[in-house]
């Protein structure tokens, strides 16, 4: 049974571009491999955390919205805190609510240009 | 006294986001605690949901767990 995810990440701010960018597609191709569906990623980049974790001040932030079976989660999770650049994950599962909201925060996104354009 | 409503019922919020720290800081004080609901006049249901949703925000570092100058 297929459920409604939503994972937040926060990575090292170590990381040149290219690495944050590896370390992104890994979780993806991670997710999509075992069956997932991967609806809306967001990249906040890099913020002021409010207080520090590892010594470190500020973090890349990352969420993936996706769709996938519940056994997929434990091995992402293992995945996440195996990978030493990951300093924070929260995989939550979306309710009715939860995922018609992020639904809407998706396409709102979209729909600005177009209504733009027809206005 | 002013009748404490549920701003959640009345504007009729389904889900609160984690993400979104700025509206969080509305359900916070100064040092950062979560207010009851005898000061917000949330409903039960909703006080609940803003509880988790504030505890995963401070858990991803988007809410500090105690600070002395909330903005």
């Amino acid at each position: 049974m297929v459920n409604h995810y939503e994972t937040a990440f926060v990575l090292t701010p170590v990381l040149s571009e290219p690495q944050t960018k590896e370390a992104v597609e890994k979780f993806e191709n991670l997710l999509t491999q075992n069956g997932g569906t991967i609806l809306n990623r967001e990249e906040w980049g890099l913020k002021q955390l409010a207080y520090p974790i590892q010594g470190k001040n500020s973090g890349f932030y990352f969420i993936l919205q996706f769709d996938a079976e519940p056994a997929v989660i434990a091995t992402l999770e293992t995945e996440f805190r195996r990978d030493e650049r990951v300093i924070r994950f929260l995989t939550t599962r979306l309710d009715k609510y939860a995922f018609e909201y992020a639904e809407k925060r998706r396409n709102k996104g979209k729909v600005q240009p177009k209504a733009e354009e027809e206005a | 006294m002013k009748k404490k409503y549920c701003r959640f019922k009345k504007s009729g919020i389904k889900y609160i986001d984690y993400k979104d720290p700025e509206f969080l800081k509305k359900f916070l004080n100064e040092q950062g605690k979560i207010l009851p609901r005898r000061i917000t006049g949330t409903s039960l249901k909703f006080q609940r949901k803003v509880a988790q949703a504030v505890k995963k925000a401070r858990h991803l570092a988007l809410l500090p767990y105690v600070t002395d100058m909330m903005k």
